[in-house]
């Protein structure tokens, strides 16, 4: 019984944040489409019941905003029923969209990485890049994305890499972060444990520093993945809407298929999802084979 | 080839200064010094690799071809941040910072409310919401509004998620003092909570900073009218004067900084009792 309690009290709030959230949902589904449900009837000369509107909004080609179960039902079409080769299924798209990120990503947590071992081993690197590393972030990357993948174009150089480079752009930030801290947060008297039993930097490293910043690495590459997701979908944007989760949100404001972008969407939210929960995964192995508790 | 040697060996000399200088006992003339020598060695070997390879302006225009650019199109590029980042960035992002502050602390006195709501604003934190933007551009029209709705948007859940962070950082022991005072709620949450809460405050305002200048441009890329930085950067890719496009990427760039910069600064002053900001 008490199990049953200790769940509740755990999922409890967020299934009701959920529950409400689709309400919300569907009310604003039915106030945004009701106009063109109205507009529709004027013109056939009929007058339509208030339970008539409401089924209406639910099942509009083009709606507004299209009702849950139009876009699961979309994703379903997309996913399960077309072949995962089809142009038009969902899963062919999220994988290019996924490849991109993964490259960028994989590139961008080795970047961070190196950059940041180079930060905490050299006072000079620590005070002249760090500062640059922090201002890279303030350029908008994301908005001239377009113009490093058409200038990558040029040069012939296409497809995965100039998305990967943009996820790279986004993610390695994190990791700096993260990672400075991380190798800087053993404390004093463990590096001065190392220098009694006269270790030489490298050893300090490999044996002190890299194992504490694990869980500060883990951390950030949660972050790291997340964004190299957005690098990567807004970097199929200028390609002319060709291929990936990106060119389907371009395409489908182009043609007015709100629910072709709902879907696209959600299955990237469902990506990214699983993305972190992976990383999570992959933290709590690691964290409790090197014999810490989470 | 001669710009390409002249180019390393003045980042080398630069370099080996900044090597010296980082020795030196640091002061607040150093600090700065030091990256803005690194910043102009990177500029230097920029215009030098340029010249002497001999790219095509097409590809990566010189830095000093961008600064005439630049001093060349000053109504434009104006015209283009009033657009962007005056009209849609910054109303979008006192709109959504506030509306996150308010909910944060409204939903703060329910501890149901806080612990569903805090799980899934974390989770739409991490989501690409960028993609909502050709929504938000066929609800609310071409003009700054959409623009302004997808900043609004961007900003709300990563505000959201550190105000409630924040509220819940005070000590028990804090919470009990107030208590035997027999404080009010609202006593309690100007004089206690909220004071204990700026650190985080200022930490979402700080990232939601760039994430309001990100949104603001990219949305453009799904229609604006024909001005704003996203529009012009679209449409100069697309004719291939890149000078232009780095004069805007340059104002971006200063304008992000600028802005993340007032933040900071106004978080000093507000948070000066916080250790990360002792000296």
């Amino acid at each position: 019984m008490n199990k049953v309690k200790d769940f509740w009290s755990l999922i409890g709030p967020v299934f009701t944040i959920l529950i409400a959230i689709t309400a919300i949902w569907y009310a604003s589904a039915v106030w945004l489409n009701s106009a063109w449900a109205y507009d529709k009837a004027k013109r056939a000369n009929v007058t339509i019941s208030f339970s008539e509107m409401v089924t209406d909004t639910m099942m509009q080609e083009k709606p507004l905003l299209p009702s849950p179960h139009q876009v699961i039902k979309e994703i379903y079409k997309t996913t399960v029923l077309k072949k995962v080769t089809s142009k038009r299924s969902l899963i062919w798209h999220g994988w290019i969209t996924l490849s991109a990120t993964l490259l960028g990503f994989a590139f961008g947590t080795a970047l961070g990485i190196l950059l940041a071992v180079g930060i905490v081993f050299s006072k000079s690197m620590d005070m002249s890049v760090m500062p640059w590393v922090i201002t890279s972030q303030t350029i908008p990357i994301l908005a001239i994305a377009p113009m490093i993948i058409v200038v990558l174009n040029a040069i012939g150089v296409s497809g995965l890499l100039p998305k990967a480079i943009i996820s790279m752009y986004l993610s390695f930030f994190p990791v700096v972060v993260g990672m400075v801290k991380g190798l800087r947060s053993p404390d004093q008297m463990q590096l001065d444990q190392m220098r009694t039993w006269s270790a030489p930097k490298t050893t300090s490293f490999w044996k002190l520093r890299l194992p504490s910043s694990m869980p500060y690495l883990f951390a950030s590459l949660k972050i790291g993945v997340a964004a190299s997701l957005v690098g990567a979908i807004v970097g199929e944007l200028p390609t002319g809407a060709v291929a990936g989760l990106g060119a389907r949100l371009l395409a489908g404001s182009y043609y007015g298929q709100t629910i072709q972008i709902w879907s696209a969407l959600i299955c990237a939210a469902i990506l990214a999802a699983s993305l972190v929960a992976i990383i999570g995964v992959i933290e709590r192995i690691t964290l409790r084979r090197m014999g810490i508790q989470i | 080839m001669t710009w390409v040697f002249a180019a390393l060996l003045t980042w080398i000399v630069l370099w080996v200064i900044n090597i010296q200088l980082a020795k030196i006992e640091a002061n607040r003339f150093i600090n700065l010094l030091v990256p803005a020598l690194f910043g102009f060695s990177i500029l230097i070997l920029w215009e030098g690799f340029v010249r002497g390879f001999n790219i095509s302006p097409i590809l990566l225009p010189p830095p000093s071809a961008i600064a005439v650019r630049f001093s060349g199109s000053m109504s434009i590029l104006w015209e283009d941040f009033v657009q962007t980042f005056i009209k849609g960035a910054l109303s979008g992002y006192v709109i959504g910072c506030s509306a996150a502050f308010i909910t944060a602390v409204a939903v703060d006195k329910s501890n149901f409310l806080k612990r569903g709501l805090l799980p899934v604003g974390n989770f739409v934190a991490a989501l690409p919401i960028i993609g909502m933007a050709p929504i938000l551009v066929m609800w609310f029209g071409f003009d700054w509004h959409s623009k302004a709705a997808v900043v609004v948007v961007m900003v709300f859940f990563p505000m959201l998620v550190n105000t409630v962070a924040g509220l819940n950082a005070k000590d028990n022991i804090q919470h009990d003092l107030m208590k035997t005072y027999g404080a009010s709620y609202w006593q309690n949450l100007l004089k206690l909570n909220l004071p204990a809460a700026m650190p985080f405050i200022f930490n979402g305002l700080k990232i939601c900073t760039t994430l309001a200048l990100i949104g603001a441009i990219v949305s453009e890329f799904f229609g604006s009218p024909t001005r704003g930085m996203g529009f012009r950067i679209s449409t100069e890719v697309g004719r291939l004067s890149l000078d232009m496009v780095w004069a805007e990427i340059t104002v971006a760039a200063f304008a992000g900084s600028a802005f993340y910069g007032l933040m900071a600064l106004i978080e000093k002053g507000v948070t000066f009792w916080h250790p990360s900001q002792r000296k």
